[in-house]
């Protein structure tokens, strides 16, 4: 999809969010100059085109008792990677599942994913089970849990 | 945890974090979901913004199809340096969010630049500014992304 300055106009005036007003879009299109229809399918273009992943509510996880949260890093042989990818992936307590590179010989780990829980121990007992069953006994991971939480929010666009 | 949230705060939760209606009165269309009306949608969500349990009520972009570069990096700091280097790190307005993890790589942070090229740019910077190595790990492949949150 190609964007326009307008459409760029319009990604950086709801970045922060939408207005919680009985017609929000009437209101974002007031402040750029475009009426309320355009506004809509705009943003219904964009999001089927995937420049808007979603829309909508965005929660804080650790306010939300979410704070055991787990980046979970394994070391796959590389024609492996998207079996394991894939078979993590389709997991349901897995809510990322990237492949990234590795950076040897400091970091020899190439697959992430993230698993939010409430407790370390369930984490941990989770991820210990699905070592099991989905057969990963012989690939190395690592599980690193976060602590302090620096900074977070979306990224911003001008 | 007591989270402070009823039985229509959490349906709102677990229904529409995966998206909301786009639409002339998307709150109203999903109020009548709901059964309550649009101004106690709207008063609920802001009082969940206040509470800072939502991040923002808004859109999530994809930030390589908006043109941008994202990347996570990470770096290993010894504890007596780590205050001053989050500091900086945090500074940079490119770095989305920053967390403490308890391994020798021990700070994470995401990159979010307008172009692909600013990426490099910017690890450099911090590189000199904190006088550490970044080590870069841009996505290579997305297996899985579906973020949501069961309250």
């Amino acid at each position: 999809m190609v964007l326009s300055d307008q459409d760029y106009r319009l990604i950086a005036e709801i970045q922060g969010g939408l207005p919680l007003t009985s017609h929000p879009y009437a209101e974002i299109g007031r402040r750029i100059g475009l009426d309320e229809k355009s506004v809509i399918e705009r943003i219904d273009a964009m999001q089927s085109s995937g420049v808007i992943k979603r829309l909508g509510i965005v929660v804080r996880h650790h306010e939300l008792g979410y704070t055991a949260n787990a980046m979970v890093v394994w070391d796959v042989p590389d024609h492996r990677i998207d079996e394991v990818g894939e078979k993590l992936g389709a997991l349901d307590c897995i809510t990322l599942c990237y492949q990234r590179p590795r950076r040897l010989p400091d970091w020899p780990y190439n697959l992430f994913c993230m698993i939010h829980g409430q407790e370390r121990e369930k984490v941990l007992a989770y991820i210990d089970k699905l070592v099991n069953s989905e057969g990963l006994d012989d690939i190395p991971h690592k599980v690193l849990f976060s602590g302090r939480r620096f900074k977070q929010r979306g990224a911003r666009y001008q | 945890m007591s989270l402070d949230l009823d039985e229509i705060d959490r349906a709102i939760l677990n229904n529409y974090q995966g998206g909301f209606p786009i639409c002339e009165r998307p709150y109203l269309a999903v109020a009548e979901k709901l059964g309550i009306s649009e101004s106690e949608l709207i008063e609920r969500l802001q009082s969940m913004l206040e509470k800072k349990q939502l991040s923002r009520f808004g859109p999530m972009y994809h930030a390589e199809r908006l043109g941008g570069g994202l990347s996570l990096c990470a770096m290993h700091i010894p504890e007596a340096e780590y205050e001053r280097v989050n500091e900086q790190v945090n500074a940079f307005p490119e770095v989305a969010h920053n967390y403490a993890r308890d391994h020798t790589f021990n700070m994470w942070f995401v990159l979010a630049t307008e172009t692909p090229e600013r990426i490099s740019t910017v690890l450099k910077e911090i590189e000199q500014t904190t006088g550490f190595k970044v080590y870069n790990m841009p996505k290579k492949k997305e297996f899985f992304i579906g973020l949501k949150f069961e309250v």
